[in-house]
């Protein structure tokens, strides 16, 4: 790793300033990532924001919406009883990532920040139609993401809290892993709410999580997993690497799109 | 250099880190606690597995300076001053549930943790699920998964423990 200062403030505002003030200086979450990659000499920071100082962590109602702190860890996402009565896809989906130490650091804000193509949170927050709310601003789910490791983030910018729109109808994700990294091949994130049916996939595509307009308007019509049983996905502007080719890939969204609509039910 | 100030063992600690500086390797070297392991360095083993403020974490894959104020335990933070092993340890040491031994460390840390997350019973399969952050390169699993079932009822206080042979 090289050299770094490291900083702990203990608000947004030191936070943003520090951030501010030095166009290399970059925030640290629960580290999950960040920390490989520094070790790696991927990435080489004059300062590091550690922002667990910040008071980001923790679940809470807010009216007809949960709004969950950019801090609060995947461990505490994926065994609040709120979330899993409220959301049980999003208790699956952060069950499920990584192991039981890493969903110990990891974050929500963290993973939705470095928007990793082959990440699960990108999924979860398009379907469930989420808002991100920053330092600034509030920003949609269908701006936010905008391409692989891209977001609508400003530098500098902080995500605060990640806020669901409720009730959700059903909802379910189901996630073909890569046994070695635990990412997704494929994730599909199925949601059904009064506004309509959402789906976001999440490890196929080369620019990302992505909504499937098809297999939305299939199970508006009808909730099944039959209706998007015989959807076909162009394999054209999906990955192809080691672990799968891009038709592969394009025949597991179909799967893995079925098994989540019968596992939301 | 950086002032950190935290707790390992029961013993409270103030050391000068790098803002670098892995826990794991304030740990090992600067504290001389030589029984968490480095294994692959990239999270993925979880030979370097502690407990910070009771959660099981990947010391490889944190800075020490996030351990402000938190109190750490180790492998070597288990057993009695008398030298009476933890239930885990000795189940691992009752079931042989090692071969190299170099996974251990972090296998107990890990099980003990997960045993903690389960007051109402665990089963076979939620415990090999929950070893997914812990690879025995010896593949010794089943031992490891007999060691962990049978640590669970001492650890919960449900039955007096087998007479070892």
């Amino acid at each position: 790793m090289y050299e770094f200062t490291y900083h702990k403030p203990t608000s947004i505002a030191d936070a943003v300033k520090l951030l501010g003030a030095d166009a290399d200086a970059k925030a640290l979450a629960g580290g999950q990532t960040f920390i490989p990659v520094l070790k790696q000499r991927l990435n080489k920071p004059s300062a590091v924001i550690d922002l667990a100082g910040l008071g980001l962590s923790g679940i809470r109602a807010e009216g007809n919406r949960v709004v969950i702190g950019a801090m609060t860890t995947h461990h505490a996402i994926a065994t609040s009883p709120d979330i899993a009565k409220a959301i049980p896809g999003l208790t699956t989906m952060a069950g499920w990532i990584g192991d039981t130490q890493v969903r110990h650091r990891g974050t929500m804000g963290g993973s939705l920040a470095n928007n990793d193509p082959t990440a699960c949170y990108p999924a979860a927050v398009l379907a469930l139609n989420a808002t991100i709310r920053t330092d600034k601003r509030s920003i949609a789910a269908d701006d936010y993401f905008q391409g692989m490791f891209t977001t609508a983030l400003e530098p500098g910018e902080l995500i605060t809290e990640i806020e669901f729109p409720l009730p959700v109808e059903k909802s379910a994700y189901a996630k073909f892993r890569n046994p070695a990294s635990r990412y997704a091949m494929v994730g599909v994130f199925v949601a059904k709410s009064s506004a309509g049916v959402r789906v976001a996939i999440t490890g196929a595509a080369q620019n990302g999580v992505f909504r499937h307009k098809e297999m939305e308007e299939a199970l508006g019509k009808s909730w099944s997993p039959d209706a998007v049983a015989k959807i076909k996905t162009s394999p054209e502007a999906l990955n192809s690497d080691i672990h799968g080719s891009a038709e592969y890939r394009a025949h597991l969204i179909t799967v893995m799109a079925k098994r989540a609509v019968a596992a939301a039910g | 250099m950086p002032q950190l100030s935290l707790t390992v063992n029961g013993k409270s600690h103030a050391v000068e880190v790098e803002g670098r500086t892995l826990l794991v390797e304030l740990l090992r070297e600067k504290l001389g606690l030589t029984g968490t392991h480095i294994g692959c360095d990239t999270s993925q083993c979880g030979a370097c597995v502690v407990h910070v403020d009771g959660r099981s974490i990947k010391s490889c894959t944190m800075l020490a300076l996030q351990a402000e104020g938190a109190s750490v335990t180790t492998i070597e933070g288990l057993a009695k001053p008398d030298g009476t092993l933890h239930p885990m340890q000795e189940m691992f040491r009752e079931h042989h549930a090692l071969q190299c031994g170099f996974c251990t460390p972090g296998m107990v840390m890990s099980a003990i943790d997960l045993v903690q997350m389960h007051p109402d019973g665990l089963t076979e399969h939620e415990i090999r699920e929950g070893l997914e952050g812990n690879l025995c390169r010896c593949t010794g699993y089943h031992n490891i998964v007999k060691a962990i079932a049978a640590a669970w009822p001492l650890m919960h206080g449900k039955q007096v423990p087998a007479a070892a042979e």
